[in-house]
């Protein structure tokens, strides 16, 4: 520490004389190095890499955005849907902050949903970043009730009956059920006290949750380090100073790789926020424009679309106890798939046709379940959520048999990457 | 005094403390927890309610508002009342084994006085709000149909009981609250005996 302390003086200048200082009482340059300067990421890393990062800025704007709406919000059945209405035409730029927060929300579920795919496409999750998978599941979990617990706040029609049908999930639990709703209500109905204490979960408990999440995600991140679109252990590789040979540091060439990332993303969600703010409906649901009224269920409930494939499964099953255990479950079974997976490569690369077949269906079963669950429940949409849920779950509990006979390329030694 | 330590007594002392402080965490969790019930307001805005049915023409129904739920109060025909036995085989509770309702309840009609249902209008499946159909073929719920009520949120019927069907996603029947009539022309929600 004192030899810190004389080198930055000798170098000069009152600033590192201030680093020195507080080095000398706070580990700050340590961090910075560990963390930032000093890390090394694999320098193959490709597009699909941008999404830890714009996760985090979205998470920024909406902590930002939201304090903000908690200044003029009033958390209260008679006040609230006004008070978002005063928001968004007498206070100054509000209309601006709430469609940042609402679109924030979408935008959130867009980048985790892309980041995760990014995990399934090169094996991520594999390890030895189990326990880093399962913190970032636990930030989509805890993402999920923020969202929920949000919705409900502006007190419009399908805030309220939304919320009614989720909180109604728990009344499946066997024993407990009816007790339990009625605790989580605080009433006989979803009333001004269920918005109460929605409002301190969403703008205190789960964000406080969040951020200790993200920083537990990212921890480990550097510690187990970076995977990349090869799936190889760049530590296995280093050079003479001890640094991996395909390692580059994360400061300055992926903060300035990130940059341009934020900047598409800022440009698309400007796009959004400025033409498109409702998004035809999907982002603010035309039935939240008028008052929640518990007396009067809105013709068609389809909560917001990040929502929907997990809808679409409660649905597809005829009991209501079945429903909700299997849509619990297909939220859930992401937690496994460290331990579902049995390839014996990380990165689709290098994999065989049937876990790239089955990946693509995975996708494109997702899609169309998210659809059939904004749909009514008619046909052809029951039909296609049966079939849907039926692979979904296939994907998944089949994975340990299916990874396991799938052909495999030779991975390389170190990570492919062209110079440009 | 000894140089060595006593790890037995060390590790008595450390469950001793764990152990404490569990049991302490757990009472002071009680209040945190027991304040998410339902309030003492809560709990008297849920008193019973009253409601006129001396208006209430035959074929006709009326939503109360009882706890925040819309409470459905029809006062069905004769012609209604037949439709009943026709569908029985079509239902899954059809004796109302698994559902809720008052005893004096328990019955075909699902009621009091056969000619008035008292229902919650409260979907069993999720909570929504099952819209009246009660013409017979209705074309929006399906060609054969003989009237009752059908939830648009997730497709369950029921029928002029609030029996559920089979086939849907609802698992019981409508509840019946508990309710009594005060006068021929007046019933009191949310309370069955006299003194409640």
């Amino acid at each position: 520490m004192a030899s810190t302390s004389q080198t930055a003086q000798a170098g000069g200048g009152r600033l590192a004389a201030l680093t020195a200082w507080i080095d000398d009482r706070f580990p700050m340059t340590r961090m910075w190095k560990e963390q930032v300067s000093e890390y090394y990421a694999p320098k193959n890393m490709n597009f699909w890499y941008y999404f830890g990062s714009l996760s985090l800025l979205v998470l920024v704007i909406q902590i930002v955005t939201g304090i903000f709406l908690t200044m003029n919000y009033k958390p209260a059945a008679a006040d609230a849907f006004g008070s978002v209405e005063y928001i968004m035409r007498d206070v100054e730029w509000g209309w601006l902050i709430r469609y940042m927060h609402s679109t924030g929300a979408s935008a959130f579920f867009i980048v985790v949903y892309l980041h995760m795919f990014r995990a399934l496409l090169y094996g991520s999750y594999q390890k030895p970043r189990e326990l880093l998978w399962i913190f970032g599941m636990l930030i989509y979990f805890a993402l999920m009730a923020e969202a929920f617990f949000g919705y409900l706040l502006p007190w419009g029609n399908m805030s309220y009956w939304g919320a009614q049908v989720i909180v109604s999930l728990f009344g499946a639990i066997p024993f407990v059920g009816d007790a339990l709703t009625e605790w989580i209500r605080g009433d006989y109905y979803i009333s001004d006290i269920t918005l109460n204490r929605f409002f301190a979960l969403h703008v205190i408990a789960i964000p406080l949750v969040l951020v200790f999440l993200v920083i537990a995600h990212l921890l480990a991140l550097h510690e187990v380090g970076s995977n990349n679109p090869d799936g190889v252990d760049i530590k296995k590789v280093k050079g003479p100073d001890g640094i991996p040979l395909d390692g580059i540091a994360f400061h300055p060439y992926y903060t300035v790789k990130d940059l341009i990332g934020v900047g598409v993303f800022l440009i698309l969600f400007s796009l959004v926020i400025f033409y498109a703010p409702t998004m035809g409906g999907y982002f603010l649901e035309h039935a939240n424009f008028e008052p929640a009224n518990p007396l009067q269920t809105p013709p068609h409930i389809a909560p917001v679309w990040y929502f929907t494939p997990f809808y679409a499964i409660l649905r597809a099953v005829p009991s209501k106890s079945m429903g909700a255990l299997l849509m619990g479950l297909a939220v859930v079974l992401f937690v496994f798939l460290p331990w579902l997976d049995r390839g014996k490569v990380k990165s689709i690369r290098y994999r065989g046709p049937i876990y790239k077949v089955a990946l693509a269906l995975f996708v494109v079963d997702f899609i169309v379940l998210g659809y059939c669950g904004l749909k009514p429940a008619v046909e052809p949409f029951k039909t296609l959520s049966v079939i849907g849920t039926i692979y979904y779950f296939a994907f998944f509990l089949l994975m340990p048999w299916y990874t396991r006979i799938d052909s495999y390329k030779p991975e390389p030694k170190r990570v492919t990457y062209h110079a440009h | 005094m000894t140089e060595e330590v006593d790890t037995g007594r060390r590790h008595f002392l450390t469950v001793a403390t764990v152990a404490t402080t569990a049991v302490g965490a757990a009472f002071v969790a009680v209040p945190f927890l027991a304040s998410w019930k339902p309030s003492a307001r809560a709990k008297a805005m849920g008193a019973p309610v009253e409601v006129d049915i001396g208006k209430l023409e035959k074929g006709a129904m009326v939503k109360v508002e009882w706890r925040g739920k819309a409470v459905y109060v029809l006062h069905r025909t004769p012609e209604m009342l037949a439709t009943l036995k026709s569908v029985d085989g079509e239902l899954r509770d059809p004796g109302s084994n698994e559902s809720e309702q008052p005893a004096f309840a328990q019955n075909e009609a699902r009621a009091f006085k056969p000619e008035y249902l008292v229902v919650v209008g409260v979907c069993t499946h999720l909570g929504c709000a099952p819209l009246d159909k009660f013409t017979p073929g209705d074309v929006t719920v399906s060609a054969d149909w003989r009237g009752g009520f059908f939830c648009p949120c997730h497709g369950s019927k029921f029928d002029l009981s609030g029996r559920v069907f089979k086939d849907v996603p609802a698992p019981t029947n409508l509840p019946v609250p508990p309710y009594r009539f005060v006068s021929d022309t007046r019933i009191l929600i949310g309370a069955e005996s006299e003194n409640a």
